[in-house]
Protein backbone atom coordinates (compact mmCIF):
# COMPACT_ATOMS: atom_id res chain seq x y z
CA UNK A 1 0.00 0.00 0.00
CA UNK A 2 2.55 2.41 1.05
CA UNK A 3 4.99 1.27 -2.02
CA UNK A 4 1.90 1.95 -4.33
CA UNK A 5 1.50 5.33 -3.03
CA UNK A 6 4.86 6.42 -3.21
CA UNK A 7 4.98 5.19 -7.00
CA UNK A 8 2.10 6.49 -8.25
CA UNK A 9 2.81 10.07 -6.46
CA UNK A 10 6.32 9.52 -8.31
CA UNK A 11 4.55 9.07 -11.94
CA UNK A 12 2.33 11.87 -10.91
CA UNK A 13 5.42 13.85 -10.54
CA UNK A 14 6.96 12.46 -13.59
CA UNK A 15 3.88 13.74 -15.37
CA UNK A 16 3.82 16.78 -14.22
CA UNK A 17 7.14 17.83 -15.51
CA UNK A 18 6.73 15.93 -18.51
CA UNK A 19 3.83 18.54 -19.23
CA UNK A 20 5.82 21.40 -18.27
CA UNK A 21 8.50 20.60 -20.55
CA UNK A 22 6.12 20.27 -23.11
CA UNK A 23 5.12 23.53 -22.45
CA UNK A 24 8.51 24.49 -22.56
CA UNK A 25 9.11 22.81 -25.87
CA UNK A 26 5.71 24.85 -27.64
CA UNK A 27 7.31 27.83 -26.24
CA UNK A 28 10.52 27.51 -27.92
CA UNK A 29 9.57 26.66 -31.24
CA UNK A 30 6.79 29.55 -31.17
CA UNK A 31 8.79 32.07 -30.00
CA UNK A 32 11.55 30.57 -32.82
CA UNK A 33 8.73 30.91 -35.51
CA UNK A 34 7.50 34.22 -34.63
CA UNK A 35 11.15 35.39 -35.45
CA UNK A 36 11.40 33.24 -38.46
CA UNK A 37 8.40 34.89 -39.37
CA UNK A 38 10.02 38.69 -38.57
CA UNK A 39 12.75 37.89 -40.66
CA UNK A 40 11.43 36.11 -43.46
CA UNK A 41 8.63 38.84 -43.89
CA UNK A 42 10.62 41.66 -46.05
CA UNK A 43 11.62 38.67 -48.22
CA UNK A 44 7.91 37.57 -48.95
CA UNK A 45 6.68 40.85 -49.18
CA UNK A 46 9.38 41.73 -51.72
CA UNK A 47 8.30 38.17 -54.08
CA UNK A 48 4.84 38.98 -53.78
CA UNK A 49 4.62 42.84 -54.22
CA UNK A 50 7.07 42.16 -56.96
CA UNK A 51 4.53 39.46 -59.16
CA UNK A 52 1.28 42.07 -58.70
CA UNK A 53 0.33 44.64 -60.80
CA UNK A 54 -0.19 48.49 -59.50
CA UNK A 55 -4.07 47.99 -59.42
CA UNK A 56 -3.56 45.08 -58.00
CA UNK A 57 -1.05 46.38 -54.93
CA UNK A 58 -3.17 49.44 -54.66
CA UNK A 59 -5.95 47.23 -53.82
CA UNK A 60 -4.77 44.62 -51.69
CA UNK A 61 -2.12 44.64 -48.63
CA UNK A 62 1.24 43.40 -48.37
CA UNK A 63 0.68 40.23 -47.52
CA UNK A 64 -2.04 39.51 -50.29
CA UNK A 65 -1.12 36.87 -52.52
CA UNK A 66 -1.41 38.30 -55.84
CA UNK A 67 -4.01 36.62 -58.30
CA UNK A 68 -2.07 35.89 -61.40
CA UNK A 69 1.84 35.07 -61.32
CA UNK A 70 2.98 38.06 -63.34
CA UNK A 71 6.74 38.65 -64.34
CA UNK A 72 6.12 41.68 -66.07
CA UNK A 73 7.86 44.02 -63.47
CA UNK A 74 11.41 41.93 -63.31
CA UNK A 75 11.00 42.26 -67.31
CA UNK A 76 10.54 45.59 -66.89
CA UNK A 77 12.91 45.94 -64.15
CA UNK A 78 15.99 43.69 -66.27
CA UNK A 79 14.99 45.48 -69.91
CA UNK A 80 13.22 48.37 -69.64
CA UNK A 81 10.24 49.40 -71.32
CA UNK A 82 11.72 49.62 -74.75
CA UNK A 83 11.82 54.09 -75.04
CA UNK A 84 14.51 55.72 -74.94
CA UNK A 85 15.45 58.65 -72.46
CA UNK A 86 14.72 58.53 -69.23
CA UNK A 87 14.33 54.71 -69.19
CA UNK A 88 16.19 52.95 -66.83
CA UNK A 89 17.02 49.00 -66.17
CA UNK A 90 19.43 47.09 -64.35
CA UNK A 91 21.01 44.98 -66.96
CA UNK A 92 24.11 47.20 -68.14
CA UNK A 93 24.76 47.70 -64.68
CA UNK A 94 24.46 44.24 -64.11
CA UNK A 95 27.39 43.29 -65.96
CA UNK A 96 29.11 46.49 -64.70
CA UNK A 97 28.85 44.66 -61.11
CA UNK A 98 29.86 41.21 -63.46
CA UNK A 99 33.01 43.18 -64.90
CA UNK A 100 34.15 44.49 -61.33
CA UNK A 101 33.37 41.84 -59.29
CA UNK A 102 35.34 39.36 -60.89
CA UNK A 103 38.78 40.75 -61.35
CA UNK A 104 38.24 42.40 -58.15
CA UNK A 105 37.74 38.85 -56.59
CA UNK A 106 40.83 37.61 -58.18
CA UNK A 107 43.34 39.53 -57.43
CA UNK A 108 42.53 40.18 -54.24
CA UNK A 109 42.32 36.48 -53.46
CA UNK A 110 45.71 35.73 -54.93
CA UNK A 111 47.66 38.80 -53.52
CA UNK A 112 46.03 37.93 -49.86
CA UNK A 113 47.26 34.06 -50.48
CA UNK A 114 50.86 35.05 -51.44
CA UNK A 115 50.71 37.35 -48.72
CA UNK A 116 49.48 35.06 -45.92
CA UNK A 117 51.63 32.60 -47.21
CA UNK A 118 54.97 34.75 -46.62
CA UNK A 119 53.49 35.77 -43.47
CA UNK A 120 53.49 32.55 -42.02
CA UNK A 121 55.93 29.81 -43.75
CA UNK A 122 58.58 32.60 -44.51
CA UNK A 123 58.84 34.36 -41.80
CA UNK A 124 61.32 36.89 -40.78
CA UNK A 125 62.05 39.38 -38.09
CA UNK A 126 59.10 42.14 -37.78
CA UNK A 127 56.58 39.83 -39.84
CA UNK A 128 53.75 39.91 -36.84
CA UNK A 129 54.21 43.63 -37.13
CA UNK A 130 53.53 43.38 -40.72
CA UNK A 131 50.68 41.48 -40.28
CA UNK A 132 49.03 43.74 -37.63
CA UNK A 133 49.93 46.74 -40.12
CA UNK A 134 47.81 45.11 -42.47
CA UNK A 135 44.91 44.06 -40.44
CA UNK A 136 44.42 47.60 -39.39
CA UNK A 137 43.21 48.04 -42.91
CA UNK A 138 40.33 45.70 -42.02
CA UNK A 139 38.85 48.53 -39.70
CA UNK A 140 39.18 51.84 -41.03
CA UNK A 141 36.06 53.83 -41.79
CA UNK A 142 36.61 54.39 -45.51
CA UNK A 143 35.55 57.66 -44.98
CA UNK A 144 38.98 58.79 -44.22
CA UNK A 145 40.34 57.73 -47.75
CA UNK A 146 37.27 59.02 -49.70
CA UNK A 147 38.73 62.23 -50.39
CA UNK A 148 42.13 61.33 -51.85
CA UNK A 149 40.90 58.33 -53.66
CA UNK A 150 38.40 60.48 -55.83
CA UNK A 151 41.58 62.41 -56.62
CA UNK A 152 43.99 59.43 -57.07
CA UNK A 153 41.53 57.83 -59.12
CA UNK A 154 41.34 61.24 -61.18
CA UNK A 155 44.88 62.07 -61.75
CA UNK A 156 45.07 57.99 -62.99
CA UNK A 157 42.10 58.68 -65.75
CA UNK A 158 40.11 55.71 -64.48
CA UNK A 159 37.65 58.22 -62.04
CA UNK A 160 34.05 56.67 -63.14
CA UNK A 161 35.05 53.63 -65.02
CA UNK A 162 34.95 49.71 -63.83
CA UNK A 163 38.86 49.90 -63.74
CA UNK A 164 38.92 52.48 -61.25
CA UNK A 165 36.36 50.30 -58.93
CA UNK A 166 38.54 47.37 -59.47
CA UNK A 167 41.52 49.18 -58.45
CA UNK A 168 40.07 50.30 -55.06
CA UNK A 169 37.88 47.15 -54.42
CA UNK A 170 40.91 44.68 -54.75
CA UNK A 171 42.99 47.05 -52.89
CA UNK A 172 40.58 47.43 -49.96
CA UNK A 173 40.10 43.90 -49.94
CA UNK A 174 44.05 42.91 -49.35
CA UNK A 175 43.71 43.15 -45.55
CA UNK A 176 41.00 40.87 -45.26
CA UNK A 177 42.02 38.19 -47.88
CA UNK A 178 45.17 37.98 -46.02
CA UNK A 179 43.88 38.13 -42.57
CA UNK A 180 41.78 34.69 -43.82
CA UNK A 181 44.94 32.63 -45.89
CA UNK A 182 47.11 33.84 -42.89
CA UNK A 183 45.15 31.88 -40.28
CA UNK A 184 44.42 28.86 -42.73
CA UNK A 185 47.98 28.49 -43.34
CA UNK A 186 49.53 28.88 -39.85
CA UNK A 187 48.01 25.58 -38.78
CA UNK A 188 49.67 24.26 -41.52
CA UNK A 189 52.60 22.17 -40.04
CA UNK A 190 55.63 24.21 -41.18
CA UNK A 191 57.65 20.87 -40.63
CA UNK A 192 56.44 20.39 -44.32
CA UNK A 193 57.68 23.25 -45.88
CA UNK A 194 60.85 22.58 -44.31
CA UNK A 195 61.57 19.32 -45.50
CA UNK A 196 60.98 20.47 -49.16
CA UNK A 197 63.21 23.08 -48.47
CA UNK A 198 65.78 20.71 -47.67
CA UNK A 199 64.47 18.95 -51.16
CA UNK A 200 65.45 21.89 -52.62
CA UNK A 201 62.22 23.09 -53.89
CA UNK A 202 62.01 26.55 -54.04
CA UNK A 203 59.49 29.57 -53.07
CA UNK A 204 56.36 28.96 -55.60
CA UNK A 205 57.19 25.19 -56.02
CA UNK A 206 56.30 25.01 -52.57
CA UNK A 207 53.42 26.80 -53.33
CA UNK A 208 52.05 25.50 -55.93
CA UNK A 209 52.99 21.75 -54.54
CA UNK A 210 51.91 21.82 -51.00
CA UNK A 211 50.00 24.81 -49.83
CA UNK A 212 48.01 25.35 -53.24
CA UNK A 213 45.91 21.79 -53.11
CA UNK A 214 45.15 21.53 -49.25
CA UNK A 215 43.70 25.65 -49.50
CA UNK A 216 40.25 24.70 -51.43
CA UNK A 217 38.29 25.36 -48.33
CA UNK A 218 39.90 28.74 -47.60
CA UNK A 219 39.99 29.98 -51.17
CA UNK A 220 36.11 29.25 -51.26
CA UNK A 221 35.36 31.61 -48.12
CA UNK A 222 37.57 34.39 -49.86
CA UNK A 223 36.25 34.20 -52.73
CA UNK A 224 32.47 34.26 -51.28
CA UNK A 225 33.40 36.57 -48.62
CA UNK A 226 34.93 39.31 -51.02
CA UNK A 227 32.25 38.55 -53.74
CA UNK A 228 29.77 39.22 -51.15
CA UNK A 229 31.22 42.51 -50.23
CA UNK A 230 31.90 44.05 -53.59
CA UNK A 231 28.75 42.96 -55.11
CA UNK A 232 26.71 44.56 -52.30
CA UNK A 233 28.99 47.58 -51.84
CA UNK A 234 27.67 51.32 -52.07
CA UNK A 235 29.78 54.02 -51.18
CA UNK A 236 32.38 53.02 -53.33
CA UNK A 237 30.29 52.50 -56.18
CA UNK A 238 27.93 55.57 -55.76
CA UNK A 239 30.89 57.55 -54.89
CA UNK A 240 33.35 56.53 -57.46
CA UNK A 241 31.35 56.39 -60.53
CA UNK A 242 28.00 57.62 -62.23
CA UNK A 243 26.01 57.45 -65.50
CA UNK A 244 26.77 54.45 -67.21
CA UNK A 245 29.65 52.94 -65.37
CA UNK A 246 27.62 52.31 -62.26
CA UNK A 247 27.43 49.00 -60.53
CA UNK A 248 23.69 47.28 -59.69
CA UNK A 249 23.80 48.77 -56.33
CA UNK A 250 23.79 52.23 -57.48
CA UNK A 251 21.89 51.57 -60.12
CA UNK A 252 19.19 50.08 -57.75
CA UNK A 253 19.37 53.31 -55.41
CA UNK A 254 18.87 55.65 -58.65
CA UNK A 255 15.79 53.47 -59.99
CA UNK A 256 14.23 53.21 -56.46
CA UNK A 257 14.53 57.24 -55.92
CA UNK A 258 13.83 58.09 -59.22
CA UNK A 259 10.97 60.94 -58.77
CA UNK A 260 9.73 60.90 -62.68
CA UNK A 261 7.42 59.45 -62.96
CA UNK A 262 4.30 57.71 -60.50
CA UNK A 263 6.02 54.88 -58.64
CA UNK A 264 5.58 51.61 -59.83
CA UNK A 265 6.31 49.48 -56.31
CA UNK A 266 6.49 46.29 -57.79
CA UNK A 267 9.16 47.65 -60.70
CA UNK A 268 11.22 48.52 -57.54
CA UNK A 269 10.44 45.09 -55.85
CA UNK A 270 11.87 43.00 -58.29
CA UNK A 271 14.98 45.14 -59.14
CA UNK A 272 15.89 44.79 -55.31
CA UNK A 273 15.54 40.88 -55.89
CA UNK A 274 17.13 41.02 -59.58
CA UNK A 275 20.22 42.89 -57.19
CA UNK A 276 19.73 40.33 -54.14
CA UNK A 277 19.74 37.61 -56.22
CA UNK A 278 23.15 36.57 -56.75
CA UNK A 279 24.38 37.05 -53.43
CA UNK A 280 21.41 35.08 -52.09
CA UNK A 281 22.05 32.20 -54.39
CA UNK A 282 25.24 31.82 -53.10
CA UNK A 283 24.46 32.32 -49.44
CA UNK A 284 22.26 28.87 -50.29
CA UNK A 285 24.27 26.99 -51.83
CA UNK A 286 27.47 27.26 -49.92
CA UNK A 287 25.64 28.50 -46.50
CA UNK A 288 28.46 26.58 -44.34
CA UNK A 289 31.73 28.51 -45.95
CA UNK A 290 29.67 32.14 -45.84
CA UNK A 291 29.36 31.64 -42.27
CA UNK A 292 33.11 30.95 -41.73
CA UNK A 293 33.46 33.99 -43.42
CA UNK A 294 31.36 36.09 -41.57
CA UNK A 295 32.67 34.98 -38.42
CA UNK A 296 36.54 34.85 -38.93
CA UNK A 297 36.35 38.95 -41.36
CA UNK A 298 33.60 39.98 -39.55
CA UNK A 299 35.22 42.99 -38.76
CA UNK A 300 34.43 44.91 -42.16
CA UNK A 301 30.41 44.12 -41.23
CA UNK B 1 72.33 38.78 -58.36
CA UNK B 2 70.44 35.79 -58.90
CA UNK B 3 71.44 34.88 -55.59
CA UNK B 4 69.64 38.20 -53.77
CA UNK B 5 66.73 37.76 -55.44
CA UNK B 6 66.46 34.30 -54.34
CA UNK B 7 66.85 35.71 -50.90
CA UNK B 8 64.59 38.22 -50.88
CA UNK B 9 61.96 36.50 -52.79
CA UNK B 10 59.26 36.02 -50.09
CA UNK B 11 59.81 40.11 -49.24
CA UNK B 12 59.34 40.96 -53.16
CA UNK B 13 55.99 39.02 -53.03
CA UNK B 14 54.89 40.53 -50.13
CA UNK B 15 56.38 44.14 -51.68
CA UNK B 16 52.43 44.69 -53.76
CA UNK B 17 50.25 44.37 -50.49
CA UNK B 18 52.55 46.09 -48.07
CA UNK B 19 53.26 49.13 -50.55
CA UNK B 20 49.03 49.02 -51.50
CA UNK B 21 47.88 49.17 -48.05
CA UNK B 22 50.90 51.41 -46.89
CA UNK B 23 49.79 54.06 -49.72
CA UNK B 24 46.25 53.51 -49.85
CA UNK B 25 45.35 53.24 -46.53
CA UNK B 26 48.48 54.78 -44.22
CA UNK B 27 49.05 57.52 -46.86
CA UNK B 28 45.57 58.42 -47.60
CA UNK B 29 44.71 58.80 -43.78
CA UNK B 30 47.34 61.06 -43.23
CA UNK B 31 46.56 63.34 -46.52
CA UNK B 32 42.65 63.59 -45.18
CA UNK B 33 44.34 64.46 -41.59
CA UNK B 34 46.58 67.14 -43.15
CA UNK B 35 43.58 68.25 -45.08
CA UNK B 36 41.57 68.63 -41.78
CA UNK B 37 43.81 71.16 -40.72
CA UNK B 38 43.46 73.45 -43.75
CA UNK B 39 40.94 75.37 -45.27
CA UNK B 40 40.20 74.06 -48.32
CA UNK B 41 36.99 74.54 -50.11
CA UNK B 42 36.47 72.82 -53.37
CA UNK B 43 39.72 72.20 -54.20
CA UNK B 44 42.46 71.05 -51.06
CA UNK B 45 45.06 73.73 -50.06
CA UNK B 46 47.57 73.29 -48.37
CA UNK B 47 48.41 75.95 -45.92
CA UNK B 48 47.55 75.02 -42.67
CA UNK B 49 44.92 76.42 -40.56
CA UNK B 50 44.86 75.19 -36.76
CA UNK B 51 41.92 73.53 -35.72
CA UNK B 52 39.06 75.70 -38.27
CA UNK B 53 37.39 72.75 -39.29
CA UNK B 54 36.93 70.98 -36.30
CA UNK B 55 35.42 74.07 -34.95
CA UNK B 56 33.62 74.89 -37.52
CA UNK B 57 32.33 71.00 -37.01
CA UNK B 58 31.37 70.80 -33.50
CA UNK B 59 29.22 73.85 -33.75
CA UNK B 60 27.46 72.79 -36.98
CA UNK B 61 23.94 71.75 -35.82
CA UNK B 62 23.55 69.18 -38.65
CA UNK B 63 26.44 67.51 -37.48
CA UNK B 64 25.46 67.08 -34.20
CA UNK B 65 21.90 65.95 -35.04
CA UNK B 66 24.26 63.38 -36.59
CA UNK B 67 26.60 62.28 -33.70
CA UNK B 68 23.04 62.45 -31.37
CA UNK B 69 21.40 60.27 -34.14
CA UNK B 70 24.19 57.51 -34.57
CA UNK B 71 24.25 57.42 -30.28
CA UNK B 72 20.96 56.74 -30.32
CA UNK B 73 20.76 54.52 -33.24
CA UNK B 74 23.90 52.48 -32.04
CA UNK B 75 22.67 51.83 -28.17
CA UNK B 76 19.55 50.30 -29.70
CA UNK B 77 21.08 48.64 -32.82
CA UNK B 78 23.41 46.75 -29.99
CA UNK B 79 20.98 46.04 -27.14
CA UNK B 80 18.27 44.69 -30.04
CA UNK B 81 21.19 43.27 -31.75
CA UNK B 82 22.27 40.81 -28.78
CA UNK B 83 19.36 40.07 -27.20
CA UNK B 84 17.75 38.87 -30.06
CA UNK B 85 20.90 36.69 -31.10
CA UNK B 86 21.28 35.46 -27.43
CA UNK B 87 17.73 34.24 -27.47
CA UNK B 88 17.89 32.82 -30.91
CA UNK B 89 21.21 31.32 -29.80
CA UNK B 90 20.09 29.78 -26.95
CA UNK B 91 16.75 28.48 -28.04
CA UNK B 92 18.56 26.97 -31.17
CA UNK B 93 20.72 25.27 -28.77
CA UNK B 94 18.00 22.95 -27.54
CA UNK B 95 17.90 20.45 -30.11
CA UNK B 96 15.50 21.98 -32.33
CA UNK B 97 14.18 20.09 -34.91
CA UNK B 98 14.55 21.81 -38.76
CA UNK B 99 18.03 23.96 -36.44
CA UNK B 100 19.55 23.98 -40.61
CA UNK B 101 16.54 25.67 -41.57
CA UNK B 102 15.33 27.95 -39.02
CA UNK B 103 19.33 29.15 -39.02
CA UNK B 104 19.24 29.60 -43.00
CA UNK B 105 16.43 31.76 -42.32
CA UNK B 106 17.81 34.20 -39.44
CA UNK B 107 20.92 34.94 -40.85
CA UNK B 108 19.80 35.44 -45.04
CA UNK B 109 19.74 39.23 -44.50
CA UNK B 110 23.67 39.28 -44.02
CA UNK B 111 23.87 38.28 -47.43
CA UNK B 112 21.94 40.97 -49.38
CA UNK B 113 22.97 44.41 -49.31
CA UNK B 114 21.69 47.32 -47.54
CA UNK B 115 20.23 48.82 -50.52
CA UNK B 116 18.25 46.08 -51.29
CA UNK B 117 17.14 45.63 -47.28
CA UNK B 118 16.77 49.61 -47.60
CA UNK B 119 14.19 49.50 -50.63
CA UNK B 120 12.33 46.61 -49.16
CA UNK B 121 11.53 48.26 -45.66
CA UNK B 122 10.81 51.29 -47.34
CA UNK B 123 8.00 49.64 -49.01
CA UNK B 124 6.95 47.83 -45.84
CA UNK B 125 7.31 51.23 -44.25
CA UNK B 126 5.19 52.53 -46.60
CA UNK B 127 2.94 55.05 -44.73
CA UNK B 128 0.03 55.18 -47.23
CA UNK B 129 0.35 51.31 -48.91
CA UNK B 130 2.44 49.58 -46.42
CA UNK B 131 1.97 47.69 -42.51
CA UNK B 132 -0.52 50.58 -41.72
CA UNK B 133 -3.04 49.71 -45.12
CA UNK B 134 -2.36 46.10 -43.53
CA UNK B 135 -3.38 46.63 -40.30
CA UNK B 136 -6.10 49.91 -41.66
CA UNK B 137 -7.81 46.52 -44.13
CA UNK B 138 -7.67 44.08 -41.26
CA UNK B 139 -10.16 46.15 -39.54
CA UNK B 140 -7.79 48.67 -37.01
CA UNK B 141 -9.51 52.00 -38.29
CA UNK B 142 -7.66 54.25 -36.87
CA UNK B 143 -3.86 52.54 -36.94
CA UNK B 144 -1.31 54.75 -37.81
CA UNK B 145 2.09 53.80 -38.32
CA UNK B 146 4.04 56.88 -40.14
CA UNK B 147 7.29 56.60 -38.94
CA UNK B 148 9.09 56.67 -41.89
CA UNK B 149 8.26 60.25 -42.55
CA UNK B 150 7.90 61.49 -38.94
CA UNK B 151 11.31 63.38 -37.67
CA UNK B 152 10.78 62.28 -34.53
CA UNK B 153 10.54 58.50 -35.14
CA UNK B 154 11.97 58.18 -38.68
CA UNK B 155 15.49 56.97 -36.69
CA UNK B 156 13.74 54.00 -35.51
CA UNK B 157 12.50 52.59 -38.83
CA UNK B 158 16.67 52.89 -39.58
CA UNK B 159 16.97 50.90 -36.07
CA UNK B 160 14.27 48.66 -37.20
CA UNK B 161 15.81 47.64 -40.67
CA UNK B 162 19.29 47.65 -39.03
CA UNK B 163 18.37 44.90 -36.44
CA UNK B 164 16.90 42.57 -39.27
CA UNK B 165 20.08 42.61 -40.94
CA UNK B 166 22.56 41.98 -38.19
CA UNK B 167 20.60 40.02 -35.58
CA UNK B 168 21.01 36.61 -36.82
CA UNK B 169 24.76 37.09 -37.16
CA UNK B 170 25.20 37.59 -33.53
CA UNK B 171 22.78 34.36 -32.91
CA UNK B 172 25.55 32.70 -35.42
CA UNK B 173 28.64 34.26 -32.96
CA UNK B 174 26.80 33.32 -29.57
CA UNK B 175 25.98 29.74 -31.44
CA UNK B 176 29.25 28.98 -32.67
CA UNK B 177 30.17 30.21 -29.11
CA UNK B 178 27.88 28.27 -27.05
CA UNK B 179 28.71 24.84 -29.40
CA UNK B 180 32.11 25.45 -28.51
CA UNK B 181 31.55 24.41 -24.18
CA UNK B 182 32.73 21.38 -23.09
CA UNK B 183 29.68 19.28 -22.55
CA UNK B 184 30.74 18.18 -19.60
CA UNK B 185 30.19 21.76 -17.59
CA UNK B 186 26.93 21.59 -18.57
CA UNK B 187 26.20 18.23 -17.25
CA UNK B 188 28.49 18.48 -13.82
CA UNK B 189 26.11 21.62 -13.50
CA UNK B 190 22.96 19.84 -14.20
CA UNK B 191 23.95 16.69 -11.70
CA UNK B 192 24.70 20.05 -9.47
CA UNK B 193 20.99 20.24 -9.73
CA UNK B 194 21.30 23.39 -11.57
CA UNK B 195 17.99 24.16 -13.81
CA UNK B 196 18.46 25.09 -17.40
CA UNK B 197 17.72 28.65 -16.67
CA UNK B 198 20.74 28.81 -14.01
CA UNK B 199 23.15 26.51 -16.32
CA UNK B 200 22.60 29.54 -19.33
CA UNK B 201 22.33 32.64 -16.62
CA UNK B 202 25.35 31.89 -14.36
CA UNK B 203 27.92 29.46 -16.23
CA UNK B 204 26.98 29.95 -19.59
CA UNK B 205 26.49 33.35 -21.06
CA UNK B 206 29.33 34.39 -18.45
CA UNK B 207 31.89 32.42 -20.19
CA UNK B 208 30.56 33.68 -23.45
CA UNK B 209 32.33 37.23 -22.83
CA UNK B 210 35.03 37.14 -25.72
CA UNK B 211 31.78 36.53 -27.98
CA UNK B 212 29.99 39.52 -25.97
CA UNK B 213 33.19 41.07 -26.55
CA UNK B 214 33.69 40.54 -30.43
CA UNK B 215 30.01 41.26 -31.02
CA UNK B 216 30.42 44.18 -29.46
CA UNK B 217 33.07 45.54 -31.39
CA UNK B 218 31.72 44.84 -34.61
CA UNK B 219 28.33 46.09 -34.43
CA UNK B 220 29.81 49.05 -33.16
CA UNK B 221 31.68 49.68 -35.90
CA UNK B 222 29.00 48.57 -38.07
CA UNK B 223 26.93 51.79 -36.78
CA UNK B 224 29.69 54.12 -37.29
CA UNK B 225 30.31 53.65 -40.53
CA UNK B 226 26.12 53.26 -41.65
CA UNK B 227 25.53 55.07 -44.81
CA UNK B 228 23.75 53.00 -47.51
CA UNK B 229 20.92 51.86 -45.04
CA UNK B 230 20.15 55.48 -44.71
CA UNK B 231 20.56 56.48 -48.15
CA UNK B 232 18.31 53.80 -49.46
CA UNK B 233 15.49 54.04 -46.74
CA UNK B 234 15.41 57.67 -45.29
CA UNK B 235 18.15 59.80 -47.42
CA UNK B 236 18.63 61.36 -44.01
CA UNK B 237 15.22 62.86 -43.83
CA UNK B 238 12.67 64.19 -43.21
CA UNK B 239 14.74 67.19 -43.22
CA UNK B 240 18.29 66.18 -41.90
CA UNK B 241 16.48 64.04 -39.11
CA UNK B 242 18.01 60.98 -39.85
CA UNK B 243 21.36 62.31 -41.12
CA UNK B 244 24.48 60.17 -39.48
CA UNK B 245 28.03 60.99 -39.41
CA UNK B 246 29.01 59.41 -42.49
CA UNK B 247 26.61 60.90 -44.96
CA UNK B 248 27.61 63.84 -43.24
CA UNK B 249 30.66 63.35 -44.50
CA UNK B 250 30.07 62.58 -47.97
CA UNK B 251 27.45 65.17 -48.59
CA UNK B 252 30.23 68.07 -47.30
CA UNK B 253 32.63 66.51 -49.31
CA UNK B 254 30.79 65.44 -53.01
CA UNK B 255 27.55 67.98 -52.65
CA UNK B 256 28.70 71.05 -50.51
CA UNK B 257 32.78 71.58 -51.55
CA UNK B 258 33.18 71.87 -47.91
CA UNK B 259 36.79 69.72 -48.46
CA UNK B 260 38.35 70.65 -45.28
CA UNK B 261 35.07 70.60 -43.19
CA UNK B 262 34.21 66.76 -44.70
CA UNK B 263 37.69 65.97 -43.66
CA UNK B 264 37.29 66.74 -40.45
CA UNK B 265 34.44 64.79 -39.56
CA UNK B 266 36.05 62.14 -41.34
CA UNK B 267 38.53 61.67 -38.85
CA UNK B 268 36.45 61.83 -36.04
CA UNK B 269 34.82 59.00 -37.68
CA UNK B 270 38.14 58.02 -37.80
CA UNK B 271 39.09 58.79 -34.19
CA UNK B 272 35.87 56.86 -33.03
CA UNK B 273 36.61 53.77 -34.84
CA UNK B 274 39.99 53.77 -33.47
CA UNK B 275 38.97 54.26 -29.87
CA UNK B 276 36.65 50.33 -30.47
CA UNK B 277 38.91 48.82 -32.03
CA UNK B 278 42.84 49.44 -30.64
CA UNK B 279 41.85 47.63 -27.69
CA UNK B 280 39.96 45.00 -29.35
CA UNK B 281 43.37 44.06 -31.28
CA UNK B 282 45.51 44.81 -28.54
CA UNK B 283 43.33 42.01 -26.38
CA UNK B 284 42.90 39.63 -29.43
CA UNK B 285 46.61 39.63 -30.09
CA UNK B 286 47.62 38.71 -26.35
CA UNK B 287 44.95 35.85 -26.30
CA UNK B 288 46.95 34.91 -29.48
CA UNK B 289 50.62 34.98 -28.37
CA UNK B 290 49.59 33.06 -24.87
CA UNK B 291 48.14 29.99 -26.76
Amino acid sequence: MQDNYQSSSYKELEQKSKYTNMFLRWFLYFVLILFASYFIFPLYVMVVTSLKTMEEIRQGTLLTWPSSINFDSWLVAWGGRGYGAGDTFLRPYFWNSIKMVVPAVFFSTFIGAMTGYVLTKWRFKGDQWVFLFLLFGCFIPFQAILLPMARTLGTLGISNSVVGLVLVHTVYGIPFTTLFFRNYYISVPTELVKAARIDGAGFFKIFFKILLPISAPIIVVTVIWQFTQIWNDFLFGSTFSFGEAAPIQVALNNMVLSSTSVKEYNVDMASAIIAGIPTLIVYVLAGKYFIRGLTSGAVKG
Amino acid sequence: MFKWLEKNLPKIVMAPAVGLIGWFVYGFVLWTLYISFTNSKILPKYELWGFGQYEKLWASRKWLISVDNLLVFTALFLIFCIVIGIILAIFLDQKIRAEGVLRTIYLYPMALSFIVTGTAWKWILNPTLGIQKMFIDWGFENFTFDWLVNREMAIYTIVIAGVWQSAGFVMALFLAGLRSVEDEIVKAAKIDGAGLFTVYWKILLPMMRPVFFTSFVILVHISIKSYDLIVALTQGGPGISTTMPALFMTQAAFHKSQVGLSAASAMMMFMAVAAVIIPYLYSELRRENAR
